[in-house]
């Protein structure tokens, strides 16, 4: 008899029924939402503070290289002054620092010797701003030196923006990679996070079966394998409701909070947001929303598309069948840690691979390898394929990973049988190596 | 086919443990099956084969003349040991879904679950939690549970363990009760008057190997032991006694009497009849007690076990 159907419904309908479950699919997006506002509000606040500079130019040669920004005021105090009374005055003013520009003869040693006084350590950012302007300054004023013209000089510079195109004639641009990019990484992470998230589910799920005892019963009534692949399956359902929910929530919240706030969203800083920021910022490359919907049109999206799904799949159910066969093997979650590790690592190391050596050159040997080893080839592979990898190494990659989570399940499906009659002490792994000939 | 389950030579090896080693039972159709042992003697291994949660590794199981296979599953109703049921899941939607992995449909669950909840008057828990019940209330639960799709087979572990007297009669009334049915039932106890009281049969599994099995009656027979209770009252019972001695195999006998009697277990040789036994005691007093001593199911499991 097929009760396939029958546990698949009863697990998803008791996941989506939980009240811990509602409650964090309702709760979480709030949750996030409020604290990126709140980041963003801060932040913001921190920006608008204006900084004031006072500016001791005992050597004269720096009075109009600064100008009074948004942020930042520069005092230029008088010259006359000597460096303790402006130190003094500087802290009477509340001033951030003081910028002390002494007088020599060489352009050089002026350079050499400026000095920078502060309270407290003084920001990165602000100190690289003050060291960029004084060498321009400074620069310039040793090429007049040294008879430049420095209008020429301006005159002669050349931007070099390449225009990349593949073999096939396909236009691609910067634009285009970060774009990719960020496909990329948010497939792969998306894979990551779910299997964490809905692996753990399904492992406490059997446990919890396993801890209340009636799983004897059940097992009268249904193969173990049915009912592994039954939870798994009803598990993932609302997994994937779940995350529906969260970005249908997240997106309504975020327009709601970013229209209340004045917020933008889109300019929070997250580690892969930086990196596209950090292109942006370059002046040559100019973020126009119709290059990226351009670039978006560029990707290989119906391959995109169904690798997403496939890789995905295998990927979960390599993992999943695994963490359903650790909660097979122990009593309690307290006992898992033992057996989470071996799992962990790989996922950890699929990201970590992905997000450093795809950025880097996303057909590299580094990424390539491991696009095809079946426990870190859905990540990697995912975030590799916006880049377009050759449809062979996808499939060999594929064909590799259907083959491992059929082992997997198997493997995983021989201790799940003996594992959910076993009780009392934790298992080591010879003893697991042992259930599977029984 | 007089025989609704016949376990042919089945043998199951754990790893480096023998579980079981060649046991063959037979249990007769409508009877109900005392399945004794001490702990861990492979009692549940045997059951689990039965059920089909573990597979032999030798010797073969027919249920009403068919090979064991999995259209079976539906005929069995299995009560476990160690009871469970989801602890967050309502008792109602729990019994429906149990009852339907049975193969049994939801309409036909749900009339027959009515049936059962009216009929152990235990109606208006449907919408509870089972962690909202007690112990007995959860076992009761699952009592329903396994015999609701009217199965050929009733297996039943510990059944009485957890309830109170109360509802421990009334579990072995409806066990009594689905017999008359037509149901088979094993039952699985460490229990020794529940299977005085129930069992027509039984089987006695001692380190893997059956070591005993037959009609109870039979098996009683066979151990019985030729002994008489015999009280008697005598003007001097030293004398009597110590005559009895000579003549007989004599221990002490405790057993409650109006007068001050002398007591005694009279063990007949093979050749002594009773009738002589009760001739020759007639003669020395007069005899207010005479009674066969018959095997217990308790001394028979201990003295076999111990045997053994």
């Amino acid at each position: 008899m097929n009760h396939l159907p029958l546990i698949i419904k009863r697990e998803y309908l008791t996941k989506v029924k939980n009240k811990s479950f509602i409650v964090m699919t309702i709760l979480s997006p709030i949750i996030m939402i409020a604290l990126i506002a709140v980041v963003a509000y801060l932040s913001q606040l921190n920006n608008e503070t204006v900084r004031t500079i006072s500016i001791l130019d005992e050597s004269g040669l720096v009075q109009n290289v600064f100008k009074n920004s948004e942020k930042t005021t520069y005092h230029i105090l008088e010259n006359n002054m000597s460096l303790e009374e402006a130190k003094v005055l500087s802290k009477e003013t509340a001033a951030y620092g003081l910028l002390h520009v002494e007088k020599f003869d060489a352009i050089e040693t002026v350079s050499n010797h400026i000095k920078f006084y502060s309270e407290e350590t003084p920001s990165l950012n602000l100190i690289s701003d003050l060291e960029t302007k004084l060498e321009k300054k400074f620069t310039n004023m040793k090429l007049r030196e040294n008879g430049v013209d420095v209008t020429m000089i301006n005159a002669s510079k050349i931007f070099v923006d390449i225009a990349q195109e593949s073999f096939k004639g396909e236009k691609t641009s910067k634009v285009d990679s970060i774009v990719k990019l960020v496909f990329g990484l948010a497939a792969g992470y998306l894979l990551f996070m779910f299997i964490i998230i809905y692996g753990n589910m399904i492992m406490r799920s059997v446990i919890e079966e396993k801890t209340s005892r009636i799983i004897e019963v059940i097992i009268s009534s249904v193969k173990p394998m049915q009912l592994m692949l039954g939870k798994i399956i009803g598990t993932s359902l609302a997994g994937i409701t779940q995350f529906a929910i969260w970005i249908i929530l997240c997106s309504i919240l975020m327009t709601i909070v970013s229209a209340f706030l004045g917020i933008d969203m889109a300019q929070m800083q997250t580690p892969q947001q930086e990196i596209i920021q950090h292109a942006a910022e370059n002046p040559e490359l100019n973020m126009k929303m119709q290059d990226v919907l351009n670039a978006f049109y560029n990707l290989p999206l119906v391959n995109l598309v169904i690798a997403f799904v496939l890789f995905f799949i295998g990927g979960y159910l390599l993992y999943s069948s695994l963490y359903a066969a650790i909660g097979a093997a122990v009593d309690n979650e307290t006992d898992t840690q033992q057996f989470l590790l071996p799992i962990i690592i790989p996922l950890i190391l699929a990201v970590y691979i992905g997000i450093f050596t795809v950025i880097e050159d996303p057909h590299g040997t580094v990424s390539t390898v491991f696009s095809f080893i079946p426990f870190t080839s859905p990540v990697v592979m995912l975030m590799r394929i916006p880049f377009g990898v050759p449809l062979w190494q996808q499939l060999v990659s594929l064909l590799l990973l259907i083959g491992t989570f059929m082992f997997t399940v198997w493997f995983a499906a021989k201790i799940y049988r003996v594992g959910i009659l076993m009780y009392g002490k934790k298992p080591s792994y010879r003893e697991l190596i042992k259930w599977i000939k029984y | 086919m007089n025989n609704l389950l016949e376990v042919n030579e089945v043998s199951k090896n754990f790893a480096n443990f023998k579980a079981l080693n060649k046991v063959s039972i037979t249990v007769p159709k409508g009877s109900i099956f005392g399945l004794l042992g001490p702990n861990g003697a492979g009692k549940t291994t045997l059951i689990r084969i039965i059920n089909q949660i573990t597979m032999p590794d030798d010797g073969k199981v027919h249920l009403d003349g068919e090979l064991l296979n999995p259209i079976h599953i539906k005929d069995i109703g299995y009560l476990p040991e160690e009871r469970g049921l989801y602890k967050s899941m309502k008792v109602g939607e729990q019994a429906l879904y149990l009852a339907q992995l049975k193969g049994l449909s939801k309409t036909e669950a749900r009339t027959r679950l009515k049936y059962w909840f009216e009929r152990l008057e235990i109606g208006d828990w449907w919408n509870k939690k089972i962690q909202e019940l007690s112990k007995g209330m959860a076992q009761k639960i699952q009592f329903v549970v396994t015999v609701l799709h009217q199965p050929k087979l009733l297996i039943f572990d510990e059944p009485f363990s957890g309830f109170d007297p109360i509802n421990a009669n009334l579990i072995k009334d409806e066990i009594l009760r689905l017999r008359e049915e037509g149901a088979t039932v094993i039952f699985s106890t460490h229990r020794m008057e529940s299977v005085e009281e129930l069992c027509d049969d039984i089987a006695l599994i001692h380190k893997s190997n059956k070591i005993l099995d037959g009609k109870l009656i039979d098996v009683k027979r066979q151990y019985k032991i030729n002994t008489y209770e015999v009280g008697i009252r005598a003007n001097n019972k030293e004398s009597l006694e110590q005559e009895l001695a000579n003549k007989f195999d004599i221990s002490a006998a405790n057993f409650k009497t109006l007068e001050d009697e002398l007591k005694l277990n009279i063990k007949l040789s093979e050749t002594d009849k009773p009738n002589d036994l009760l001739s020759y005691l007639s003669s020395k007093g007069e005899i207010s007690h005479f009674v066969e001593l018959i095997p217990s199911v308790n001394d028979i499991f201990i003295q076999t076990v111990k045997d053994n």
